[in-house]
């Protein structure tokens, strides 16, 4: 049977990716450049028998959504910087109860409102770091529509599997780029469905007792067992506790869940790696014009490639120092002020050969950018 | 092949919309790579708009035009901003109403009166974009008529296909005679 392909959006081939993987529920708040993202959820949800609802604010949409997801639902909301700033807290309480939830941010010009209708990738540290407290997180980007398609689904089985929160970490110039997307039959991509308990009615259900692999099993709130949900510490029970074991248990839990899969979440995609002595390490938007840099300079011979990081945290530091053990100089192409070029320089051998091609003048970065600094580096001046 | 468009004008003339178009016909009708992309402001209506498109056999990487094989302005400001930028050999599309070309440009210059014969035969401004459309299909043959014909079918509401695609025509005459005017010189 021939494959469907659409043109559309970077924000619809997402919406396409959540609704592959199962999305039940959306809540949201409208703001450029994800709104298309809601728009077109809006329509398709219902159409399945979905719930989209609009919420008042960005707080709102992201409680609702924690609530859902506990009845037993996938679910996902969208937004952009200022919402993501309105949302963290909520982000924490679902890293601290466990509730799986997919966050889109797609990223715009800040500080505050910034800059509403330009690119930039100046979230990234905010994704990691954005709610108070010691915890993990999952982010995910990707620069072109088929991997924003994979990446979403992959975002949802993440966030299954995990119990946490997944942020998709898009920006402005790939959330608006209209290409091709060749949608994947049923059954192509694994779908990670939800993890139901199978402690029976009216026996004693404990929503925070670890399986032996370290997952927790869930009931659908409000259904066959009456349990606690708090995003103060917890027992087994769900209930407060202050006990100083149960706290460092707890918090232990929520790091090394993350931590200890480090390998099995990182994604990632190698342009031109072969051999090469300059390596690019980029993602969303930047990464494409990182690619076509590196295979303009291939084709005269130069050995140039790409690293192209399609989850950002956890932050794959093994793979960055591997791949760039053998490399004369490494240079992070984003579109901030090197908020990723701090942790390459951590992950590597020699900081000193990390260098940072960026903009942040809500233009996208472009290949004669890079090329530019390359030659410097290069000591062949521009 | 690879081919390298802006579209260029103010908002609501339907400079996106026109882009849209043909990078979707190149796309889903002609088994083309395509990359469409836009730069506006926080402005519905008025500000200056651009769109810019790339139809390659290959894949594309970085969507953005540095210089357009075939520009397209529709407004004096759009003209004035980006007229320079065209690709040294390239063509450079305008409307005899909305552009006066004062300084030439090393490109080969085509002013029609697109939207003077879509207000004398349709008299709706609103399918102007399509006309203009029709008028870069008539002087650079990038794709098929035809599958833009099935872009508009897919995408206009019923009772406004045929008028979309008369507004094709108007501009695809004009375009094309307007080529064979240049090159029986």
């Amino acid at each position: 049977m021939e494959k469907s392909i659409k043109f559309i959006q970077g924000n619809e081939a997402c919406v396409e990716g959540a609704l592959y993987a199962g999305v039940e529920f959306f809540a949201g708040y409208p703001i450029t450049p994800s709104t298309e993202i809601a728009e077109c959820l809006s329509q398709r949800l219902p159409e399945r028998g979905g719930k989209f609802i609009q919420m008042e604010d960005e707080i709102a949409s992201m409680c609702a959504i924690i609530g859902a997801s506990l009845t037993g639902k996938k679910v996902m909301t969208a937004t952009s910087g200022p919402g993501f700033s309105l949302k963290q807290e909520a982000i924490g309480y679902a890293c601290m109860a466990e509730i799986p939830c997919v966050i889109a941010n797609v990223q715009r010009g800040g500080p505050s409102t910034g800059n509403p209708t330009h690119v930039s990738q100046g979230d990234l540290n905010q994704a990691r770091w954005g709610t108070h407290g010691d915890h993990n997180i999952i982010a995910l980007t990707a620069s072109n529509h088929q991997d924003i398609f994979s990446i979403t689904v992959d975002a949802f089985n993440l966030a299954e599997t995990y119990r946490t929160p997944v942020i998709l970490l898009f920006d402005e110039a790939i959330g608006h780029l209209r290409e091709k997307l060749v949608l994947p039959d049923e059954g192509e991509l694994p779908i990670v469905g939800r993890l139901r308990t199978s402690v029976g009615k009216g026996v004693d259900y404990r929503p925070y007792l670890p399986r032996e692999d370290g997952r927790l099993p869930m009931s659908d709130f409000g259904a066959e067992h009456r349990y606690n949900v708090t995003g103060l510490f917890h027992d087994m029970w769900g209930f407060p506790s202050n006990n100083p074991q149960v706290v460092s248990d707890l918090l232990r839990h929520l790091m090394d869940k993350i931590d200890n899969n480090v390998h099995s979440i990182t994604r990632y995609k190698e342009h031109y790696m072969d051999g090469a002595e300059y390596v690019l390490i980029s993602y969303g938007s930047s990464a494409r014009s990182a690619i076509h840099m590196a295979k303009n300079r291939r084709m005269k011979g130069e050995k140039i490639g790409v690293l192209e990081l399609q989850s950002l945290w956890p932050f794959p530091q093994h793979l960055i120092r591997e791949k760039c053990s053998k490399a004369k100089a490494v240079i992070v192409v984003e579109m901030n002020s090197g908020q990723l070029m701090y942790h390459v320089k951590a992950a590597v051998d020699d900081p000193g050969k990390v260098f940072l091609s960026n903009r942040i003048d809500g233009k996208l970065i472009t290949p004669a950018d890079i090329k530019g600094l390359l030659r410097i580096i290069q000591g062949r001046g521009v | 092949m690879r081919t390298r468009i802006v579209f260029s004008g103010s908002g609501g003339q339907g400079v996106i919309t026109a882009a849209i178009l043909l990078a979707e016909a190149a796309v889903m009708y002609e088994g083309l790579n395509a990359t469409q992309s836009q730069s506006y402001g926080a402005a519905a209506r008025g500000g200056a708009t651009r769109s810019d498109i790339i139809i390659s056999d290959f894949e594309i990487d970085f969507p953005l035009v540095s210089q357009p094989n075939i520009l397209v302005c529709l407004t004096q400001h759009a003209y004035n901003t980006y007229g320079a930028i065209v690709r040294p050999g390239g063509t450079v599309i305008t409307d005899t109403r909305f552009v006066d070309i004062g300084k030439k440009v090393d490109a080969r210059q085509i002013e029609l009166p697109i939207y003077e014969n879509v207000m004398e035969q349709i008299g709706k401004p609103i399918v102007f974009n399509v006309a203009v459309l029709g008028a870069l299909l008539g002087i650079e043959p990038v794709l098929q008529k035809e599958s833009v014909f099935k872009v508009i079918a897919d995408r206009v509401p019923e009772d406004f296909i045929e008028m979309n695609q008369k507004a094709f025509e108007i501009g695809y005459k004009l375009g094309s005679e307007k080529m064979a005017e240049i090159m029986g010189r």
